[in-house]
């Protein structure tokens, strides 16, 4: 699904982050061009196509007492994937799950984040999900230290990420 | 921050008003001034609190791929090779974790082709052949009010 060159506008200029004044869209309706209704309109097609995924805050949980995250990674059956997906997804503690590729070294295919105040929770709620799926080939990997956590920037640049 | 700090935060984890004054709708939710509201807003975003306050994403929807890395690093390269990867504008979220491979990324690009260039790039700049690639087959849950790229 390719974009249109007005879809893409309004994407680099939203990512930018919304003004904290009363017309918010107002402003940047000016910067492109657009009236504030029709950036509005723009948007919420935008929100229809899933292109945006949510309309709000992101917010860092650090300081709201999610200290730890835990990758919990699973090796599970090629044909029990879709099963237990499903069992973890159904978990509110589960922010993502993901089934990857696996690599030599590497036989876990499916990825849980969980957001707990300790370890000790990140692991009591590890070892409910193993039950309710019936998997117990997993690890959990705790995050140490966070080195970078922003947000994508897209459309900036022809050729993204020179390393610069 | 107080209690309405807190409840401005739940509110603005979900869905803004998509009208023309989104935080006069907050306000006359949280039965607040709209300058009240901005003035939390910036507060809490000057503080970090909030990281970002607008539209998130879908990457794959936008034609990007992603992938999840992991590299194993010594003790001693840390500092270099987590300046390496950070560098690149498509490395949103780096972790350390307690396991061999114990830097973990996400890294996007506008491409297939561009990703491939990419995963080689680190690869030889931080002189670490033995890096995992772990693309996504299958999306099972993203919860929405946890800030993702969809890699």
């Amino acid at each position: 699904m390719a974009l249109s060159e007005l879809e893409k506008k309004v994407v680099r200029e939203l990512q930018e982050g919304l003004p904290l004044v009363s017309r918010p869209f107002a402003v940047l309706a000016g910067r492109l061009g657009l009236s504030e209704d029709q950036l509005l309109r723009e948007i919420a097609l935008l929100k229809e196509k899933g292109i945006i995924r949510r309309f709000g805050a992101a917010v860092r949980h650090q300081d709201l007492g999610f200290v730890y995250n835990a990758m919990v990674v699973w090796s599970v059956p090629e044909t029990r994937v879709d099963e237990v997906g499903k069992v973890f997804a159904g978990f509110k503690e589960v922010s993502h799950c993901y089934e990857r590729a696996t690599a030599p070294g590497w036989p876990y295919n499916l990825f849980t984040m969980l957001h707990g105040t300790d370890e000790g929770r990140c692991r009591e709620l590890a070892g409910r999900l193993a039950l309710a799926a019936g998997v117990d080939d997993y690890r959990l990997l705790y995050s140490t230290a966070e080195l970078k956590k922003s947000s994508m920037k897209y459309f900036l640049e022809p050729d993204e990420g020179t390393g610069g | 921050m107080d209690d309405l700090d807190r409840r401005l935060l739940n509110l603005i984890q979900d869905d803004l008003p998509l009208v023309a004054k989104p935080y006069r709708a907050l306000a006359d939710a949280l039965q607040v001034s709209e300058e009240d509201v901005i003035a939390r807003l910036s507060r809490l975003r000057e503080r970090r609190v909030i990281r970002r306050l607008g539209a998130i994403f879908d990457s794959r929807r936008l034609g990007y791929q992603g992938v999840l890395c992991a590299l194993r690093v010594p003790a001693e390269q840390l500092e270099q090779a987590a300046a390496v990867v950070n560098s690149y504008p498509g490395v949103t979220h780096n972790y350390l974790r307690d396991h061999n491979y114990n830097m973990w990324f996400t890294l996007l690009a506008p491409s297939p082709a561009a990703l491939a260039a990419k995963v080689r790039e680190i690869r030889e700049r931080t002189a670490n052949e033995d890096m995992l690639v772990l693309p996504a087959k299958r999306v099972f849950k993203i919860k929405v009010n946890f800030e993702l790229d969809g890699v």
